[in-house]
């Protein structure tokens, strides 16, 4: 029962947050909303319910590791949104809120199914909440962002739901009675008719790999995240994703069982690595470090698909990744944001010497970067260490060499771009704008606290999400015959 | 002796019917309009009339001046020949009488083109240019066409070509070939026969400096060549073959004035389309001609 | 039955071609109306016997699709100030021929995928695919925005063209995919298409590209 308020409460505080009148007060729900999800979901992680079988809906072992991350995420978000929120009191935040609270619960909802059907809406709604997020600014930039993020988010979607027709057909022509749970999919196994198992891959992968932002699909990625608020960057970066990556490690235990399991890894391991590559070249030479952030988000996903792919060690690693992911995005997102905001610029070109005007925020910035980029003692380092690990011990040693390739040019292309930023002497018009925006408690602790989880994990894991993470692989690894 | 008799029976058939069709069409034109029109048989009198006149002829032309309408009327009338009139059959029949047929229309375009350049004038050679850039598409389209009705019927000789009932395929090779037809002999929405405006017409502007005799020649060319593709669109779409012969004979007339009165509705409701958008409408003939193709591959399954 | 349908198939996939064709927003949008009436026909005549919840769905299609969206999407045009795409970053004729091209790829597709025999001899899935390469064309080849919201309509179409293969073993997810995707994606992009013109003064996307590296 617990499971479905994870997805109520969201929603509930949604309606809350439209019909609350004051636009002070408004953002207070997001972490009443937080706190109370995180120690639900932190509950259901020590001790998971039963899923029966056949349910739709369940916090099934996937959802148990991963959904926890997004609440903690969520939390930290909300903590920073309350005081983002007060520094942009001129413009009503109703909308806003309201929406980042029904995407959350819909991020719920969609980790949380176990049906392909649900699965598909879940991840549209998600979109569609999150479409008054990135245009919360209301400039014609935001504008722009928002009708790309719109346009190919929409095929993408459009894409999966053919996607999840080609796969519910080949169930059909497997004998199967119109049950679209992932687990009957499963049992289903090579029964489901072949070729239409791969169409429904190929195009599954190439629907939630655009919610994932996959490259080349990844298009709409640098504007979206360029131009929404830091918060929102987070969520979309650290919580959207992580839903269709989910997603798509669902389907493709199905495409496993089908028997068509070589092929989907293949796929999935060359538009993984590609998305490394074209994230780590354009890495190089970008200018705007909130758009780095985007980049920096498709190579993370470049990793994950990598590590999915190899299968079951790299899958463990990926659900490792994905909390690393979501914890070093999210405490660099509201840091770049709080550097956003005080320089009021966002190119190399006119921002720099951030270590004076907001000493805390660089700090966080450059220890964010170091994360991000897998430094120990960061939890990332260790995540992609077993990546490779995996890689290497399944027998893929040219793909991982192009995988440590791909780590090392991002590394130069943030270090060049965050230590323009920080280092120097403060431009002359970011000078005035630093000393409007305080660093307040709020906008500096969530995402130290973010970075701090970070390394707590990366040194210390703790054994319950070892064995969150075993079943996940468990359940997505079909049993040995 | 049977044989001879039906071939001047044909000469004379195609060389009185064909202008009835322009008056046919200016007719429904007028109707449409609320006119009173020109009477059906004007083009017989302008045609008795430009015979009467003499020919004005230009210093710089070569004898091509005259000889181009000359073998084009001659090309036309020979295609005519070779199409089979319904349950009459055709004059002359052979493998690949087709490719005949198609190769003399293009014969007679050849040497209307030639006419026309021989002027000298720059209007005509505008008129000749666009005129060969058209056809160069809709010839794309008849070609087509030919091919799906060969494809479905597996034969190349027009006698037998024509037989077959065409499915629903048809449809898509009756439109095709009623734009061909209306770009074939310049009528709206490619051109507009009646324009006074040198600087748009297509086919009027090639005939500006012929007169007399050359003229009218022409001008029965063209009304034979819009008989000509009336009838095979008519033979192309209709199945003829169970029927009987009075039938099929007032199936075959009442077609070709179904097609004509096509053609005057179109050109009274339609505006001529700007040149850009020509290729656009032609590229769809072409298209439905293909698609017409396809069907008959798959057996007029679809 | 089989025959209408197929019938239908094929206005609709001639449809697909004659929005490549046009130029003009208008009959653009009436074209992507057409279709969304002649798919919401498409159910009533799979029903061997008459059942509420299919005539629903055809009802409920045709008017979203044929009636609620186009109305919108004039709206759009209207607040927007334009009604042609004059220089479309593919032309009409390349778009043409490949809309073609894609078409009659779709219909070879048909005998390489295996089908169960109920849908033998029925061009759905040509007809889908056809007008799922419609909608990339439009969505990839037009400059302005509503051609595109077209575009994604008719990708939409396609779509919702192959769900009906499925709408006997799995009416639900047909039905609300389709209807939760329809009208909230042509809703939220409606509003951002008015939003985009305030801000731009014209729908044209190729001027949004202050993003960029």
């Amino acid at each position: 029962m617990t499971q479905y308020f994870l997805i109520g409460i969201p929603l509930a505080a949604a309606l809350a947050a439209a019909a609350w009148p004051d636009n002070r007060t408004r953002p207070w729900l997001l972490p009443a909303t937080g706190i109370v999800h995180t120690a639900l979901s932190l509950w259901l992680l020590v001790s998971p319910p039963q899923v029966p079988a056949g349910a739709w809906l369940g916090f099934d072992p996937l959802a148990r590791a991963i959904l926890p991350a997004v609440s903690l995420l969520f939390l930290a978000c909300s903590l920073y949104g309350v005081s983002y929120l007060r520094t942009r009191s001129e413009r009503s935040n109703r909308v806003f809120v309201a929406g980042l609270l029904a995407a959350f619960g819909l991020m719920s909802l969609a980790h949380q199914a176990r049906h392909l059907g649900l699965l598909w809406i879940a991840t549209e709604a998600v979109t569609f909440a999150s479409v008054p997020l990135i245009h919360f600014n209301g400039t014609p930039r935001a504008f722009e962002a928002t009708w790309k993020y719109l346009l190919v988010g929409g095929t993408g979607i459009a894409l999966s739901l053919l996607g999840s027709f080609c796969l519910g057909y080949a169930s059909l022509q497997g004998g199967g009675a119109g049950d679209l749970t992932f687990a009957a999919l499963s049992a289903q196994g090579v029964a489901l008719s072949r070729p239409w198992v791969l169409i429904a891959w190929v195009l599954l992968l190439a629907g939630y790999g655009t919610k994932m932002g996959l490259a080349p699909m990844h298009t709409w990625k640098p504007d979206a995240y360029g131009e929404a608020p830091g918060m929102v960057g987070a969520m979309l970066a650290g919580g959207v994703t992580t839903v269709a990556f989910a997603a798509v490690l669902r389907v493709r235990a199905v495409i496993d069982a089908a028997g068509a399991g070589r092929e989907a890894g293949i796929t999935l391991m060359v538009i993984g690595l590609f998305s490394m590559v074209v994230a780590a070249l354009f890495l190089l030479g970008t200018r705007d470090f909130k758009r780095m952030l985007a980049y920096s988000s498709v190579e993370h996903m470049g990793i994950l698909s990598f590590a999915a792919s190899i299968g079951g060690a790299g899958v463990w690693a990926a659900l490792f990744h994905i909390w690393n992911n979501s914890l070093t995005k999210g405490s660099l997102f509201l840091s770049a944001g709080n550097i956003r905001r005080a320089a009021g610029a966002r190119t190399v070109d006119e921002v720099g010497g951030m270590s004076v005007l907001t000493p805390r925020s660089a700090a966080l910035f450059v220890t964010g970067m170091f994360a991000v980029t897998a430094c120990p003692p960061f939890g990332p380092f260790f995540s992609e260490l077993l990546v490779l690990k995996a890689a290497l011990s399944g027998g893929h040693g040219m793909a991982a060499a192009v995988f440590l390739g791909s780590l090392l040019f991002p590394f130069f292309g943030l270090t060049r771009l965050v230590f323009a930023i920080v280092d120097g002497r403060p431009r002359t018009a970011a000078r005035t704008a630093g000393k409007l925006f305080p660093e307040t408690a709020g906008v500096v602790v969530p995402p130290l606290i973010l970075l701090g989880l970070s390394v707590w994990l990366g040194l210390a894991t703790p054994s319950v999400l070892h064995t969150a993470w075993s079943d996940a692989v468990a359940q997505l690894t079909p049993p040995v015959k | 002796m049977m044989a001879s008799v039906e071939f001047i029976v044909r000469i004379g058939l195609w060389f009185l019917l064909p202008p009835l069709l322009p008056g046919i069409v200016n007719r429904v034109k007028a109707w449409v309009a609320g006119r009173r029109g020109p009477p059906v048989l004007q083009l017989y009198y302008d045609l008795a009339r430009l015979w009467r006149k003499g020919v004005v002829l230009s210093d710089l032309a070569s004898p091509g001046f005259i000889a181009g309408p000359a073998v084009a009327w001659v090309a036309v009338a020979g295609a005519a020949l070779l199409l089979p009139l319904g349950p009459l059959g055709s004059l002359l029949s052979f493998r690949g009488d087709v490719i005949l047929l198609v190769y003399l229309l293009a014969l007679a375009r050849f040497c209307t083109a030639w006419a026309a350049m021989e002027t000298g004038s720059s209007f005509e050679g505008m008129g000749a240019a666009r005129e060969v850039s058209y056809a160069v598409l809709a010839e794309a389209s008849v070609i087509t066409a030919v091919l799906a009705l060969s494809v479905q019927s597996g034969s190349v000789s027009l006698a037998r070509m024509m037989e077959p009932a065409v499915g629903s395929g048809g449809v898509l090779l009756a439109a095709g070939l009623f734009t061909v037809l209306l770009a074939e002999n310049c009528r709206v929405p490619f051109d507009d026969p009646a324009t006074h405006l040198e600087l748009t017409m297509i086919h009027e502007v090639m005939v500006l400096d012929h007169s007399g005799p050359p003229l009218a020649v022409i001008l029965h060319g063209a009304s034979m060549k819009l008989l000509l593709y009336a009838l095979l669109l008519v033979q192309a779409v209709v199945p003829l073959g169970g029927l009987s012969f009075p039938a099929a004979v007032a199936v075959l007339a009442g077609g070709v004035l179904a097609v004509t009165v096509g053609v005057g509705l179109v050109e009274s409701l339609l505006a001529r389309f700007a040149f850009r958008r020509v290729p656009l409408l032609l590229t769809t003939a072409f298209l439905l001609c293909l698609f017409a193709l396809l069907v008959a591959w798959n057996g007029g399954a679809a | 039955m089989s025959s209408g349908l197929n019938l239908l198939i094929g206005i609709s996939m001639g449809l697909n071609l004659l929005a490549l064709g046009s130029s003009r927003l208008p009959s653009l949008i009436r074209v992507a109306a057409a279709q969304g009436v002649v798919l919401g026909l498409m159910p009533l005549l799979m029903e061997h016997h008459f059942s509420w919840l299919v005539a629903l769905t055809a009802v409920t299609t045709a008017v979203v699709k044929g009636v609620v969206i186009p109305t919108l999407l004039r709206h759009a045009m209207r607040a927007a100030n334009i009604d042609r795409d004059l220089d479309p970053l593919i032309g009409f004729i390349p778009s043409l021929l490949l809309g073609a091209a894609g078409t009659i790829a779709a219909v070879a597709l048909v005998r390489v995928v295996p089908l169960l025999p109920e849908h033998r001899g029925l061009l759905l899935v040509p007809g889908s695919v056809a007008a799922i390469l419609t909608g990339f064309i439009l969505l990839i080849a037009r400059s302005k925005a509503i051609s595109q919201v077209c575009g994604y309509l008719i990708l939409d179409n396609g779509v919702y063209l192959f769900g009906l293969l499925l709408i006997h073993a799995m009416p639900l997810l047909v039905e609300a995919g389709i209807l939760l995707d329809l009208t909230v994606a042509v809703f939220v992009i409606g509003i951002i298409v008015d939003r985009i013109q305030r801000a731009f003064d014209s729908l044209d996307t190729r001027k949004l590209t202050a993003l960029h590296e």
